[in-house]
């Protein structure tokens, strides 16, 4: 199946050019809160991109019909009630992730790029297109999360997805010369580590002309 | 016919119907998952009492060997929760259940101590969202071990808790005291006052003599309402009598004084027909 020019656009221009974080700017509070570590970083990711495509779905099938005074309480009914549907089936069937990441599957709701994806994007196109439109933001959203939080777990604790990648040996503690960056484990870190991926993005894609 | 989106009647409908559909669909799913939710977030608390319990689950069944240790709930007076005995290598061991405040939502846990109600045997926490890499370290084996083998009581045997304190700060006299988590001093602040006020929740429990089951022959201090096994394998005396003949919550007799609860006149009959005996 050959998917149109608009269709691509919809999926690709997030992960770049028009990155939900990096260049409309949406999505930062979650992206300061689990940055920490990598692995947290990786399942809001994926909890992200699988609620906004499938609430782009479904706004973007149900969008003709909805009435435009009460359309953003709509998207929200959509969004809660996506949310907390898969909350439940993680409850019921993989426990450990939903306990994992209990406090972030309710933050999903507040999301901005969520809001921000319906009422710019579902509202007005198709469904196939909302959807990779959601795939693509969703994607754009998790490997920034993923760059930050693994520059975070990596030189706040000097682990990825919590196995030790800094030698043990190099530690002040055991007679080295090394200790984790203790700056990097708060929240404020991630919004400079964000600030320098958006200064280097748009300094290349300025160059390109775009 | 194309129907009017803009209406007040049709905006109106609309939300009706929405809320509808998706309380439904809420409901439906909330029911039909809820047992299994529930089975999951049973078998999540025997997973974490059978960490505190220094249980290797890994291979083989959770639910198996939770089953193969627990004995029995107790439940004393003025404590505000059950306490679940368990047998751990053929020595008793009981578990508390904790809960408290952290950074940012509740934290809680387990503590399992040894038969002096004294000894940490070991300890597990949870929480509900600190920060990783700090407050969420909590659960980590590193700060955890910090615990096992302190000691709750002084030496006069008075409830003193375990500080969770900066390192180098030293605990008041006769507290035993264990490191925070660099950088996580709101957490660990909570975890130190969990243990403080849980524990005192739970005095009567653990300043109850158990005097009673070490000697076996007399009976002098032993309570056995809930009348557990334990209750009757110690007391051979008139805990046992008491206990057998149904008795809940009778404080046991000893001697001339008999102090029987007004709920349960068997037991206090029990006794005063062994007594007309003697």
């Amino acid at each position: 199946m050959a998917l149109s020019q608009k269709t691509k656009e919809a999926f690709l221009g997030p992960l770049n050019v028009n990155n939900p974080v990096l260049v409309q700017i949406l999505g930062i509070c979650s992206a300061l809160a689990v940055t920490v570590q990598l692995k947290p970083a990786l399942v809001m990711g994926i909890s992200v991109t699988i609620i906004v495509a499938m609430s782009n779905v479904v706004v973007s099938l149900i969008r003709n019909s909805i009435p435009t005074r009460i359309r953003i309480i709509i998207q929200l009914v959509v969004v809660a009630a996506l949310v907390t549907i898969v909350s439940e089936i993680l409850k019921a069937f993989a426990y450990d992730v939903a306990m994992q990441l209990s406090v972030y599957l309710g933050l999903i709701i507040t999301n901005c790029i969520l809001m921000g994806r319906l009422e710019a994007f579902a509202m007005t196109n198709n469904a196939l297109d909302s959807l990779m439109d959601g795939l693509g933001n969703g994607f754009g959203y998790a490997w920034i999360l993923v760059v930050v939080a693994f520059v975070r777990e990596l030189f706040g604790s000097g682990k990825l997805l919590g196995f030790q990648i800094i030698p043990d040996s190099w530690y002040v503690a055991n007679g080295g010369f090394y200790e984790n960056c203790g700056m990097m484990l708060m929240p404020a870190m991630a919004l400079i580590l964000v600030g320098c991926i958006i200064w280097g993005h748009r300094s290349i894609n300025d160059k390109e002309g775009k | 016919m194309k129907m009017n989106t803009e209406s007040n009647a049709y905006t109106i409908v609309y939300a009706i119907i929405m809320v509808v559909i998706v309380a439904v669909l809420l409901a439906v799913v909330n029911q039909g998952l809820k047992a299994r939710q529930e089975a999951n977030a049973r078998l999540d608390q025997q997973k974490q009492m059978l960490v505190a319990l220094n249980q290797d689950f890994s291979e083989g069944d959770p639910a198996a060997l939770y089953e193969s240790l627990v004995r029995d709930t107790l439940l004393r007076d003025g404590d505000k929760a059950n306490i679940i005995r368990f047998e751990v290598d053929g020595a008793t061991k009981y578990i508390l259940r904790l809960h408290g405040q952290g950074l940012w939502g509740g934290i809680g846990g387990y503590m399992a101590l040894n038969d002096d109600k004294n000894t940490v045997f070991g300890i597990n926490f949870n929480h509900e969202g600190e920060t990783p890499g700090l407050g969420g370290e909590i659960v980590t084996e590193k700060f955890r071990s910090q615990f096992f083998g302190k000691h709750i009581k002084d030496a006069q045997g008075n409830l003193r808790s375990i500080a969770v304190l900066k390192e180098g700060k030293t605990a008041e006299e006769g507290q035993e005291r264990v490191d925070a988590w660099a950088g996580a001093t709101i957490t660990s602040t909570g975890v130190s006052d969990m243990l403080a006020t849980n524990l005192q929740e739970y005095s009567t429990f653990l300043m109850e003599s158990n005097a009673c089951c070490k000697e076996q022959t007399t009976c002098g201090q032993c309570r056995c309402e809930n009348c557990n096994d334990n209750c009757k394998d110690c007391c051979k005396e008139g805990c046992d009598k008491c206990c057998q003949n149904g008795c809940k919550d009778c404080t046991c007799c000893n001697g001339g004084q008999k102090k029987c609860c007004q709920s349960n006149e068997k037991c206090c009959k029990q006794e005063q027909v062994n007594e007309k005996e003697d």
